[in-house]
């Protein structure tokens, strides 16, 4: 039976975001002809979580009781490698996210699937999977194609589908099939918050985001001073935080904070990935690099390729 | 110790790029390269751990053409014993799931206790070979790895895997083992000029596989994404009192 088989991502008791992305992705592909939305939740006890995926949009939740609460990529990828061969979906997506990058290789060549990460869309052409994928830091775009597979695996990128509403009145199912590993080599320990920190970047209605355009940690403290000047609070870039230049708690994107302050003001920040992820829902965006082809500037409002230090000088005239 | 550290020469787009192979390339014409910057933190914590041991050998292994090997001498530079380079002009191109099949090979040939990959390559950001390596491997895999603590009597590794938002998940993994390893781990080590030229006497060794794995998808075709860019602003003065208009707008 073809169908679009999702796999639900879940954390200490509740199901991200990503998931009900996936969901939409899914459906899309359902009207398509891709058969049936099912969504596999994979988890020691899953029932509380099989509950919230009753997502409008899926058809059928499948329960996979497995060893661990969770994520463990040796069992998940056991799991669905036992619910792949059981229910045959021509189409499995999971999220491009930590878990995902965890196991999605390996269940593809486990379960001989085609695959594609980092997929920003998806669509089914004569019954056919075609994928598409950015390369060279979102520059050039490709079609994919995967000829000689009847089965395709996807890891879709976060924020980029709709999420799909709760309520929805999906049939919920237990799939008692999923052998555990021969061995399982990795051990959870626990999870460790991120320190709190003295400031919170997102509650800001103004971000002063900096990124490696600042050149070096002795400039640091002339955008934090222009930060205050503008009533703004700083923030920065993964490449700051790196270098230890910034403490993490400062850190926009997908390993650090999420924010939608009414102004972002991103100097010096090329606009990788994660970083966007982390700030394109921003009202207003400023972008200034001196590269003009910053992928910063395809999610900027305002835009100016200019030096960061000729900008902090006029504005230090201007407050 | 005996650590295997999967790099890659990564290409940088520099300007609006022509395609070739009826669209299914990158004209090379508009590549700059440089070493991935994840493989560089995973070198570096690769020696760490190998001189915190006191003995033990990184062996450094790219896939790439013939100037790949300015990464592995790069690579050498900063301290790796040796360093294979896999190719054959099939390779152009190829996947996460085509290298990790031939990367296999030659980690399976060096029998070591860790191999560490960066999380993910610049140019094709993929974030696959290390785990797809790790199943071929028959190893277990930690996937975006911001710490390690080996514990050899056990043959174990704790390790930090970073999850979205900052939150950290502690785990213990058997080795042998692979890790794909976030930036931010330990700082790659300056190289200088003097090391790199030392480094270029060494020697390389080349495998060149005869046989390659299936991808996981072909390319039909490329493009330029089009995107809605931003409105650009003329010059300094210009873009600075847009932002005082903004920031004074948001304050109201």
């Amino acid at each position: 039976m073809p169908g679009v088989l999702i796999v639900a991502e879940h954390l200490q008791g509740e199901l991200r975001d990503v998931t009900a992305e996936l969901v939409s992705a899914g459906r899309q592909l359902s009207e398509q002809g891709g058969g049936r939305v099912v969504l596999a939740v994979l988890a020691r006890d899953p029932d509380a979580l099989a509950e919230a995926g009753r997502l409008d949009g899926v058809d059928e939740v499948v329960r996979v009781p497995v060893a661990e609460q969770e994520f463990n990529a040796e069992i998940v990828t056991a799991a669905l490698a036992a619910l792949i061969e059981a229910r045959e979906p021509a189409v499995v997506l999971a999220g491009f996210t930590v878990n995902g990058m965890g196991f999605g290789a390996a269940l593809a060549l486990r379960a001989g699937l085609g695959f594609a990460t980092d997929v920003v869309g998806c669509a089914l052409e004569r019954g056919q999977v075609v994928a598409l994928r950015r390369f060279y830091g979102g520059k050039v775009e490709a079609e994919l194609e995967f000829p000689q597979r009847n089965r395709v695996l996807l890891l879709l990128r976060p924020t980029i589908w709709p999420a799909a509403a709760p309520g929805g009145a999906a049939e919920v199912t237990t799939f008692d099939g999923a052998a555990p590993p021969p061995s399982v080599r990795t051990r959870h320990r626990e999870f460790v918050a991120p320190p709190a920190g003295d400031v919170d970047i997102t509650l800001a209605d103004v971000v002063l985001a900096i990124g490696r355009g600042v050149g070096e940690r002795d400039n640091i403290p002339r955008f934090a001073s222009l930060a205050d000047t503008l009533g703004a609070t700083l923030a920065a870039s993964r490449p700051l935080i790196d270098a230890g230049w910034m403490p993490a708690e400062r850190q926009v994107g997908q390993s650090g904070k999420t924010v939608k302050p009414e102004v972002y003001l991103a100097f010096g920040v090329s606009g990788a990935v994660q970083h966007l992820a982390g700030m394109k829902a921003s009202k207003t965006i400023v972008a200034v690099n001196s590269d003009p082809d910053a992928a910063i500037f395809d999610v900027a409002d305002y835009g100016a390729v200019a030096d960061v230090f000729a900008v902090a000088e006029e504005l230090e005239k201007l407050l | 110790m005996k650590i295997v550290v999967c790099v890659k020469r990564v290409g940088v787009l520099v300007d609006d790029p022509e395609f070739v192979d009826d669209d299914r390339a990158v004209d090379t014409d508009y590549l700059d390269y440089e070493p991935n910057e994840w493989d560089l933190y995973a070198l570096e914590a690769a020696l760490r751990l190998r001189d915190d041991a006191g003995d033990g050998e990184v062996v450094v292994v790219t896939v790439g053409d013939d100037e790949a090997e300015e990464v592995l001498v790069r690579c050498l530079a900063m301290g790796a014993d040796r360093a294979v380079r896999i190719w054959t002009d099939d390779l152009a191109g190829a996947d996460a799931l085509v290298v990790a099949a031939v990367l296999a090979d030659v980690a399976r040939r060096e029998q070591p206790d860790l191999v560490l990959c960066g999380a993910q390559s610049a140019d094709a950001a993929q974030a696959a070979t290390g785990t797809g390596l790790a199943a071929l491997l028959a190893f277990p895999c930690v996937a975006i790895v911001t710490s390690i603590e080996l514990a050899p009597q056990e043959r174990t590794a704790v390790v930090h895997r970073e999850l979205e938002g900052g939150l950290v998940e502690v785990c213990e993994v058997d080795l042998p083992a692979v890790l794909t390893i976030q930036t931010g781990i330990d700082e790659p080590r300056y190289v200088t000029l003097r090391a790199v030229q030392q480094a270029e006497d060494a020697e390389i060794e080349l495998v060149e596989p005869d046989e390659l794995a299936e991808p996981g998808f072909r390319v039909r075709r490329l493009l330029v994404p089009r995107s809605e860019r931003a409105e650009m602003m003329d010059g300094p003065s210009s873009v600075a009192a847009k932002i005082v208009e903004l920031v004074r707008g948001a304050a109201a």
